[in-house]
């Protein structure tokens, strides 16, 4: 597949490929799937942390009326750069994480179609990021909300959002470098025998997602590119005073916007259909509806972008037609929480942390499926459009929603990426803060909504009746802070034990945990061949007549099998560790390569240029130039 | 877990019924008029939906999670599905996602008609930086703030945004924001008010009075409409419900709703032109400063010469208004005196009281507030 992966020589070649897999500079070269996956990882979670700060900033002045904390400026930047971070800094690169971290391993691969390329994704993700941020420094962070509203946003002055369009621009480059790159990996490099309908849930839903971004992302950066340009060329994309309309703006932003919704919470979709089989030790309910269901859910996003829209007065014709397909879209969804529970029925359930995440995530998820078809009803909408209730129902989707299936997905895959489980006791305080603070935070938003109360008002007198539970959704946010502090504490103190968590610590399902914790470089001694869906499962277990687990001789599983999760005893010790050492011999991998840190580099000071002087554009093309060619005239293996 | 959500449950009741009695009452629950009631109303029907799915959904899940915990020596289903119950868990959703629609569908058509009739008054809205007008072009009335109703009548309200380019010197006023790189003129198409509202810098508001009907968006360069009406007399706060930058969060109205009797006798006194106060009161020295200043660049006065520009708001009956500034202070204490403390605030520094203010600080001198307050005290 990439051209580093063949192994023909070309002779000399004007640069030397780095050969450091260790250190620093082992990171900034590596093309190693895993490895990106966890850079994705590790950052997404420090933005994760920067974004709630940016919340609890929020909170604290929204806490009591006519709140001091921030002043209308600050408080306009922070609900922006919130929502920007949770969106495109945190929940999407979290999703990224998993996937290239687990799309080679659970398809039997040894990397991703293009290593190289998904180094790129990651570096110019990284600068997008900071390019962001940097506007915090450089006159103003993005002052005009994540949707970016024209003619507002053309109108504000200063350079904020100037820095909104260049940053999304250069984070929408970074995901579909990296859409392309996985779907390209899933539909090719498959482990023989893996046929599409045998591949997990989670790599099905991660398909449907490369091709959303494939075809959602060109939608929002041709809506940048105009914003843009009537920002810094003057020219009327969206200017009414010059005959056009600024309604385009939301047409193009929300054809984005609502598949983007999709982006962020299949990924975690998956990952619970994964988990919630393998604590109730039973096969998912329903694999086909549930991977034909996210599939309906990819096509039906396309059309109900219109239902944000419904007091823009668009029409009758145009809101029911709107509000029919997003009653409809409510179908699919329902049908996965179904099987989901129908996974649960009749199983054998235990509770460790993983496991209690993908619960809560579809206790959560149904509050937010269920106030989302309230906002369908579209004469009740044009109340609750714009307000708290608004923010009530996305948070219960994302938060209860996206975050805790992703954080399922970190306790779950946690040992096998780091050879270490995290601990069970801190992991249920964590889970119980956040479930507990959530509900406290964002359940009163329903109610605030429904009292009058609009969004993204930096105060508000005392006398409308908002006064007790806004303090009670800031209680409640506090309550989700020290959650993640614990969750940080949780993460150091793991690292500072020893392996403790051998090849298969929960008893799973799938390919990745036949494989070392955590596994070696080329992933597999040897390509597996697949038989079944939940082929690991199968070489464990066969079914007796009577339709009773019996372990088969040979594939019999570790400690968990005896039910011991985390304990810190679980497993064959050491076995990963060592398997570096023993064979893989001959296994021909990428060698590591800088050219994509080099061509990502250009990109922050391309938007730069524009803002600044164009020499600085120019700076930043040169070094993209030389980045690119290096890319292709750098020698396939290391010298 | 379930014993929490029936006191936050039993919270919410009580919080339902403190609500009422607040005095800046804007809750979606607490309808007033025939509009925000059929909204209520559909609201409710599919919200009791949602509850009963709701309660089965988590019932199951709380149930299945209860009875199939780890025993030793359980024997997992190793069930992969059941095509009849897939059929059915596609097919009852539907069905009753299908109810929802048919009165979401009526519903729609319903609010998307133009109310006509004799006794229909025609209101129009007119969203700024960030204060509302109110226009009654049949009256050829202008008030801001405040949207004086008759209740049991029909108002028919035609919503359009202007923008404040040309209001007197924004760059030194507004240093840091509002200003956008260009200027421009009027819509090309129709203009949804007469005089046509200058769209430079113009952006989206929502217009929203709760109690009275939901939103509807104010978009440069469109004419939306929508119809409300109130069944009682009372004071209805509404506020812009569409980010719109800075001072979105001040950017706030009410409705007053009043006799028919009370409307009439009030379209009489607005249609009068301003007060002239007795020469060589303060409030006639405020009438020079006005004139002579920097005011008479935005706000027009019925009566005093030269004073018609429409940047900001006409003054002409300033006092008769129950609030000021985007209704973020009210005109009159609860005693009954005039409110010339946050007058005065408001006058030296606007930008300091209402963040992001087109209206600059213009430095004036104690003197000069004193007069201006007197002679916006007398407007009535």
């Amino acid at each position: 597949m990439s051209t580093a992966a063949m192994p023909n020589q070309r002779s000399g070649g004007l640069f030397r490929r780095p050969t450091a897999t260790g250190g620093v500079w082992g990171w900034i070269v590596t093309v190693d799937h895993k490895k990106i996956g966890i850079l994705y990882g590790a950052t997404a979670l420090i933005f994760l942390i920067v974004g709630g700060f940016e919340a609890m900033l929020i909170r604290a002045q929204l806490a009591q009326p006519n709140g001091q904390v921030l002043d209308a400026a600050t408080y306009n930047q922070m609900f922006t750069m919130h929502g920007l971070t949770m969106i495109f800094l945190v929940v999407m690169p979290l999703g990224a994480a998993f996937t290239n971290y687990l799309v080679p391993l659970m398809i039997g691969t040894r990397d991703v179609a293009f290593p190289r390329l998904n180094a790129l994704s990651y570096w110019i993700f990284l600068f997008g990021g900071i390019f962001l941020y940097s506007s915090f420094v450089l006159g103003g962070a993005p002052n005009g909300g994540w949707f970016g509203y024209a003619p507002n946003s053309v109108a504000t002055a200063g350079d904020n959002m100037s820095f909104y369009a260049i940053g999304l621009i250069i984070l929408g480059i970074a995901s579909t470098v990296s859409a392309v790159n996985l779907a390209v990996t899933i539909i090719n490099m498959r482990a023989p025998g893996m046929t599409l309908m045998r591949m997990p849930v989670f790599i099905w839903m991660t398909l449907v997602v490369q091709f959303l971004l494939i075809f959602a992302l060109p939608v929002i950066t041709i809506a940048l590119v105009e914003l843009l340009f009537d920002r810094q060329f003057g020219t009327f994309f969206f200017d009414a005073g010059h005959g056009a309309d600024p309604i385009l703006w939301q047409h193009l932003f929300w054809l984005f916007g609502h598949p983007e919704v999709y982006i962020l919470v299949l990924p975690a979709m998956g990952i619970v259909s994964e988990i919630l089989p393998v604590f109730s030790r039973r096969p998912l309910f329903g694999y086909a509806f549930i991977v034909f269901s996210g599939i309906a859910i990819g096509f039906m996003g396309w059309g109900v972008w219109a239902h944000h829209m419904f007091t823009d007065g668009l029409g009758p014709v145009a809101n029911s037609a709107f509000a029919i397909t997003t009653m409809f879209i409510a179908v699919p969804t329902g049908v996965k929480i179904f099987n989901w529970l129908g996974t649960l029925w009749k199983g054998d359930i235990r509770f460790p942390t993983p496991m209690l995440f993908a619960i809560g995530f579809v206790a959560l998820f149904v509050i937010g499926g269920l106030s989302g078809v309230t906002h369908a009803v579209v004469p009740s909408d044009y109340q609750q459009h714009d307000t708290y209730y608004v923010v009530a129902h996305f948070h219960y989707v994302l938060f209860g929603g996206a975050i805790f299936g992703l954080f399922g997905g970190v306790y779950y895959w946690f040992p096998k990426a780091f050879g270490r489980l995290l601990n069970e006791k801190l992991g249920k305080i964590h889970f119980w803060l956040f479930f507990i603070g959530m509900n406290l935070t964002f359940g009163p938003f329903h109610l605030l909504g429904m009292q009058g109360m609009p969004r993204r008002i930096y105060t508000y007198p005392a006398g409308h009746g908002w006064d007790f539970m806004n303090m009670v959704a800031t209680v409640g946010a506090l309550l989700m802070a020290v959650g993640m502090a614990v969750f940080t504490w949780n993460v150091i103190a793991t690292f500072r034990k020893p392996k403790d968590a051998g090849n298969d610590p929960w008893d799973a399902r799938t390919l990745e945990w036949t494989t070392s914790s955590p596994p070696p470089e080329y992933n597999f001694e040897e390509v597996p061949v697949v038989h079944s869906l939940d082929e690991f499962w199968y070489r464990k277990y066969a079914h007796s007549k009577d339709g009773e687990l019996v372990p088969v001789q040979s594939g019999a599983s570790d400690a968990a099998a005896k039910g011991s999760y985390g304990g810190g005893h679980a497993g064959d010790h050491g076995e990963g560790a060592d398997a570096d050492h023993g064979g893989g011999h001959g296994i021909h991998l990428p060698s590591p390569s800088y050219w994509p840190i080099v061509a990502a580099a250009g990109l922050p000071l391309i938007g730069y240029g524009i803002l600044y002087g164009w020499w600085m554009a120019f700076l930043g093309g040169a070094i993209m130039i030389v980045g690119l060619y290096g890319w292709v005239l750098e020698p396939s293996v290391e010298e | 877990m379930r014993k929490l959500k029936l006191i936050g449950g039993s919270i919410v009741a009580v919080l339902l019924l403190a609500a009422c009695s607040d005095s800046l009452d804007q809750s979606t629950l607490n309808p007033a008029g025939p509009v925000a009631q059929k909204q209520e109303d559909l609201f409710q029907f599919v919200f009791w939906l949602a509850v009963a799915v709701f309660v089965v959904v988590e019932g199951a899940l709380v149930l299945f999670v209860w009875k199939y915990r780890h025993r030793p020596g359980a024997k997992p289903s190793g069930v992969h599905g059941n095509t009849k119950l897939e059929i059915g868990w596609t097919i009852a959703p539907a069905v009753l996602l299908a109810v929802i629609t048919v009165p979401t569908i009526t519903g729609i058509w319903d609010l998307a008609e133009t109310p006509t009739g004799p006794d229909v008054i025609q209101v129009d809205v007119v969203g700024h930086q960030w204060w509302w007008e109110f226009r009654y072009p049949d009256q050829e009335l202008v008030t801001a703030n405040e949207l004086v109703i008759p209740t049991g009548t029909q108002i028919s309200i035609r919503l359009c945004a202007a923008g404040a380019s040309g209001a007197a010197n924004p760059k030194t006023a507004n240093p840091d924001g509002g200003v956008g790189p260009q200027a421009s003129g009027p819509a090309l198409g129709a203009p949804c008010v007469d005089p046509a509202p200058n769209l430079g810098n113009a952006v989206i508001h929502a217009f929203w009075v709760p109690r009275l009907a939901g939103k509807q968006d104010v978009v440069p360069g469109r004419t939306n409409e929508m119809y409300l009406s109130a069944d009682e007399p009372g004071l209805y706060p509404g506020q812009c419900a569409e980010y719109c930058d800075w001072s979105h969060a001040n950017m706030r109205f009410q409705v007053k709703a009043v006799s028919p009797e009370e409307f009439s006798a009030w379209l009489t006194e607005q249609q009068a032109e301003a007060a002239v106060p007795g020469a060589g009161s303060l409030a006639d020295k405020g009438m020079q400063d006005f004139a002579n200043g920097s005011c008479i660049g935005c706000h027009a006065i019925k009566g005093v010469e030269g004073a018609a520009a429409v940047q900001g708001p006409d003054l002409t009956h300033f006092a008769s208004r129950d609030c000021f500034a985007g209704c973020m202070f009210p005109t009159y204490n609860e005693d009954g005196s005039f409110n010339a403390e946050a007058m005065k605030a408001w006058l030296e520094d606007p930008p300091a009281v209402k963040p992001g203010s087109w209206m600059p600080n213009y430095h004036l001198k104690p003197d000069e507030v004193e007069a201006l307050i007197a002679y916006l005290q007398s407007l009535t």
